[in-house]
C-alpha cells in the first residue's frame, strides 16, 4: 500500500486517560487490571476498567448517552485529538474526512438496563433511544456529529478484530479517493453481555489474565478507546511521525469462537501485512499479540508467529489492559506507535513462568530498544484475523 | 467507482430467489406478499448448522445463490457482510437472560452474537480463507456496504457483498421495527467477465437527495427494511435497461449509482 499518516492516537484504557499515562504504566510495568466490580460474576474475576464513566453525556449529547459513547467522548478529549481534527478539516472540508470505526457491543450495555426496567406491558422505557446507543452504528453516529464531519461514516464490527480493520477500511477508502482523510478508532466497554458470555465459554481468568504463560486460564476483559487521523503524508508530518504501511485480513475457515490450532489464519494476515508494506520479517521490531491468555488463542498465535518472525521480540499488553474486545485492535496499533515513538518495548504483567512449549521471543518485562517497525495483531470470532504494519516516516 | 455484477442472490418476502424474481422486479409479473422463505441450509455441517440463528441462514442462502450464479470461488473472493442490526433473537435471548434472576447466557448464543457471525458461518461453510468485514451504518447499510465493497473492487479484487435483516422480536422491535426479512448478495469484479451482465458505477455525492423509491408494490418493504434500499438497483438490473439512481446515505450525502446493462459473455 501506499504508506498513510498516523496522528498521535487519543486512547484513554484502564492504565489511564491519554499517552502520557499510557507509556508511564507501560515503562513502570504496572497493570490496569483490577478485581472485577463492573458486575457480579461467579469466579474471581479481574477487569481493565476506566473509571469515571458515571457522568451522562449532556445537552445536545444526552441522546447518544452510553457507557460507549462516555468513553469515546473521553478519549477525543486526549493528546490534542480535538485540535489535530480541527486542522484537518482546515485542510480537507468536513465533507472530505471519513468516519470508520470499530466495536463489538456498542451501546448495549443501556439495553441491558433497560430490560431490566421494562414497563409492566413489557415495553422498555420510552427515554430508550435505540439508534444513537445499542445500534452497531451509534459510536460513529456519535464521534461523526461530535466532531461535526460530514464525510463518509459505518462501523466495523468484526469482533475483536474490529479497530484493526477499520484502519484496512479507511485505507481504501482514501486510495480510492472516497475520502482525503480518515478519523479511525473505536470503542467498547464493560457490560455483562461479554463478562457472563466469555464467562459460559469459559475461557475468563481467575484471577488477572497472564498472557503466554504455562499457568495461564483465560482473559481478563477490559474496556478502552483510542482514535487516530489517518492522511496521505504532507508538509505537516515530521520524520517521527508514524506511519500506517501495510494490512493483512485473512478468515479461518475453522470455528466460531476457537482458532485455528496452527494460527494458519494468523500467520496469512501477518504475511499480508508484510507483503502490503513490502517489507521481510526481519525488518520488524517488535510484535504486539493479540495474546489474550486463553490456552488455544496464545498457543496458535505462538506457533504462527515463531514459524514466520523467528527470534523477533514480541509481548501481548492484555496483561496491563485486559482484552479491550472490540478496542484491542486500536489499542495494539497505540501501543506498537508509542513502542517506536519511545524507544521501549514493553513486557507482560502477571506473566511469570513463560510456557515451556512456546518458541517466540516472548518480553515478559520490558526494555529499551531503538526500533522502526512493529506489528501489531488482532483476531476474533468467526475466525477474523488482521494484522498491521507501522512504522516510523524516516 | 465501478464494478461488473456477475451474481445476485435474493430472499425477501415474495421474492423467492433472483430468477424467480426478475419477471416481479421489471414490472412484468404482480407483486404478491408472502412471508420470505430462506431455502434449507445444505452448506453447514450439521453441527453448525442446528445452531445457526436465522440472519445466518439467510446470508449464507443469498450468497450461495449469488456465487452460483457467478461461478466464482467463494474460497478466494473477499466478502462484505452489511446488516442494520445484527441478529435480533439471539440479542433479544441474551438481553432477556441478563435481566432474569438466572443469568446463566449459552455460549452459543454468545457467539452467534456477534455481528460478525454471518461472516463466520460463511467462512466455516464454504472454506473462505479470504478477508472478509461485517459493518453497519444504521438505516444506510446496505449503502455503507455498497462503499466498501466497490472500494475493495479498486485493488483489482472480485468481492461480495451480502446485506441482510430480520425483524427483531419482543421490545426491541417497538424501537427497532424493521419489517421483513430480507437478503441480497452481490458479486461483482472489477472487470467484465463471461458472467457479468451489468457495469455497476458509483459516485458518493455530498448533500443530501431521496433516494429513488421502488415501484409502489415494494416501496413499503424499501421503506421499512434497511436492507431492502437495494430494490431499485435490483429493478434497473432485473429491466436491463440504462438506469441512474440515487441511494440516500448518512442524511447529508448520497450515492449516485449508474447501471449499465450488457450481453452476457459479451462485455460492454
Amino acid at each position: 500500500m501506499t504508506p498513510l499518516a498516523l496522528s498521535d492516537f487519543a486512547l484513554v484504557t484502564s492504565l489511564g486517560a491519554g499517552q502520557q499515562a499510557t507509556i508511564e504504566a507501560l515503562l513502570a510495568g504496572r497493570s490496569g487490571l483490577t478485581p472485577c466490580q463492573f458486575d457480579t460474576l461467579p469466579i474471581d474475576a479481574y477487569a481493565g476498567e476506566v473509571p469515571n464513566l458515571d457522568t451522562p453525556l449532556a445537552g445536545a449529547w444526552s441522546a447518544f448517552d452510553c457507557r460507549n459513547n462516555r468513553l469515546a467522548a473521553l478519549a477525543l478529549a486526549q493528546d490534542g485529538f480535538l485540535d489535530i481534527v480541527a486542522a484537518a478539516k482546515s485542510r480537507y472540508g468536513a465533507a472530505r474526512i471519513g468516519v470508520f470505526l470499530g466495536t463489538s457491543t456498542s451501546g448495549i450495555l443501556h439495553t441491558e438496563t433497560a430490560y431490566r426496567q421494562r414497563m409492566p406491558d413489557g415495553e422498555l422505557p420510552p427515554c430508550f433511544d435505540y439508534a444513537r446507543t445499542h445500534n452497531t452504528y451509534a459510536l460513529a453516529h456519535f464521534v461523526r456529529d461530535f466532531l461535526r464531519l460530514a464525510g463518509p461514516a459505518f462501523v466495523v464490527s468484526t469482533a475483536c478484530a474490529a479497530t484493526s480493520k477499520i484502519f484496512a477500511s479507511a485505507a481504501r477508502m482514501i486510495a480510492a479517493g472516497i475520502c482525503d482523510a480518515a478519523i479511525i478508532g473505536g470503542a467498547d466497554t464493560l457490560c455483562a453481555t461479554t463478562l457472563l458470555g466469555f464467562h459460559a465459554l469459559g475461557v475468563m481468568a481467575e484471577g488477572p489474565c497472564r498472557p503466554f504463560d504455562a499457568a495461564r486460564n483465560g482473559i481478563s476483559i477490559g474496556e478502552a478507546a483510542g482514535f487516530s487521523l489517518l492522511e496521505r503524508p504532507g508538509p505537516y508530518h515530521t520524520p517521527e511521525t508514524i506511519m500506517l504501511l501495510g494490512t493483512g485480513e485473512s478468515s479461518d475457515a475453522y470455528h466460531m469462537s476457537s482458532p485455528h490450532p496452527e494460527g494458519a489464519g494468523a500467520r496469512r494476515a501477518m504475511q499480508l501485512a508484510l507483503a502490503d508494506a513490502a517489507l521481510t520479517p526481519e525488518a520488524i521490531g517488535y510484535i504486539n499479540l493479540h495474546g489474550t491468555a486463553t490456552l488455544a488463542g496464545d498457543s496458535a498465535e505462538d506457533c504462527a508467529v515463531s514459524s514466520l518472525f523467528g527470534s523477533v521480540p514480541c509481548s501481548s499488553s492484555k496483561g496491563f489492559t485486559g482484552h479491550t474486545l472490540g478496542a484491542s485492535g486500536v489499542v495494539g496499533a497505540a501501543i506498537c506507535a508509542l513502542a517506536i515513538q519511545h524507544n521501549f518495548l514493553p513486557g507482560s504483567p502477571h506473566t511469570n513462568s513463560i510456557d515451556p512449549d512456546f518458541h517466540s521471543n516472548y518480553l515478559r518485562t520490558g526494555h529499551s530498544a531503538h526500533i522502526t517497525h512493529a506489528v501489531s495483531n488482532a483476531f476474533g470470532f468467526g475466525g477474523v484475523n488482521c494484522s498491521l504494519v507501522l512504522g516510523r516516516a524516516s | 467507482m465501478h464494478a461488473y455484477i456477475e451474481g445476485i442472490g435474493l430472499c425477501g418476502p415474495g421474492l423467492d430467489a433472483w430468477a424467480q424474481s426478475t419477471a416481479i422486479l421489471a414490472g412484468h409479473a404482480a407483486y404478491t406478499q408472502a412471508p420470505a422463505k430462506p431455502p434449507a441450509l445444505t452448506l453447514l455441517p450439521t453441527a453448525e448448522r442446528r445452531r445457526a440463528p436465522q440472519t445466518v441462514k439467510l446470508a449464507l442462502a443469498v450468497g450461495t445463490e449469488a456465487f452460483t450464479a457467478a461461478g466464482r470461488d467463494p474460497v478466494t473472493t473477499p466478502t462484505v457482510f452489511a446488516s442494520s442490526g445484527g441478529d435480533g433473537d439471539t440479542i433479544h435471548d441474551i438481553l432477556s437472560v441478563l435481566a432474569s434472576a438466572q443469568r446463566e447466557l449459552s455460549p452459543t448464543r454468545f457467539h452467534n452474537s456477534v455481528h460478525n457471525a454471518a461472516a463466520g458461518y460463511w467462512s466455516i461453510a464454504t472454506g473462505a480463507t479470504a478477508a472478509s468485514t461485517s459493518l453497519c451504518a444504521h438505516d444506510d447499510s446496505f449503502a455503507a456496504g455498497l462503499l466498501e465493497a466497490l472500494a475493495q473492487t479498486t485493488t483489482g479484487q472480485a468481492v461480495a457483498l451480502i446485506a441482510y435483516d430480520v425483524p427483531y422480536p419482543g421490545p426491541l422491535f417497538a424501537v427497532r421495527p424493521v419489517s421483513a426479512t430480507f437478503g441480497v448478495a452481490l458479486v461483482l469484479s472489477p472487470t467484465p467477465t463471461q458472467a457479468s451482465f451489468a457495469r455497476l458505477d458509483l459516485a458518493l455525492q455530498p448533500g443530501p437527495a431521496p433516494s429513488t423509491q421502488a415501484a409502489p408494490a415494494l416501496e413499503e418493504l424499501r421503506h421499512t427494511t434497511p436492507a431492502a434500499r437495494c430494490l431499485p438497483l435490483l429493478e434497473a438490473l432485473a429491466k436491463g435497461v440504462a438506469t441512474t439512481l440515487s441511494l440516500s446515505y448518512l442524511t447529508d450525502m448520497h450515492l449516485h449509482l449508474t447501471v449499465t446493462p450488457h450481453f452476457q459473455g459479451q462485455p460492454a
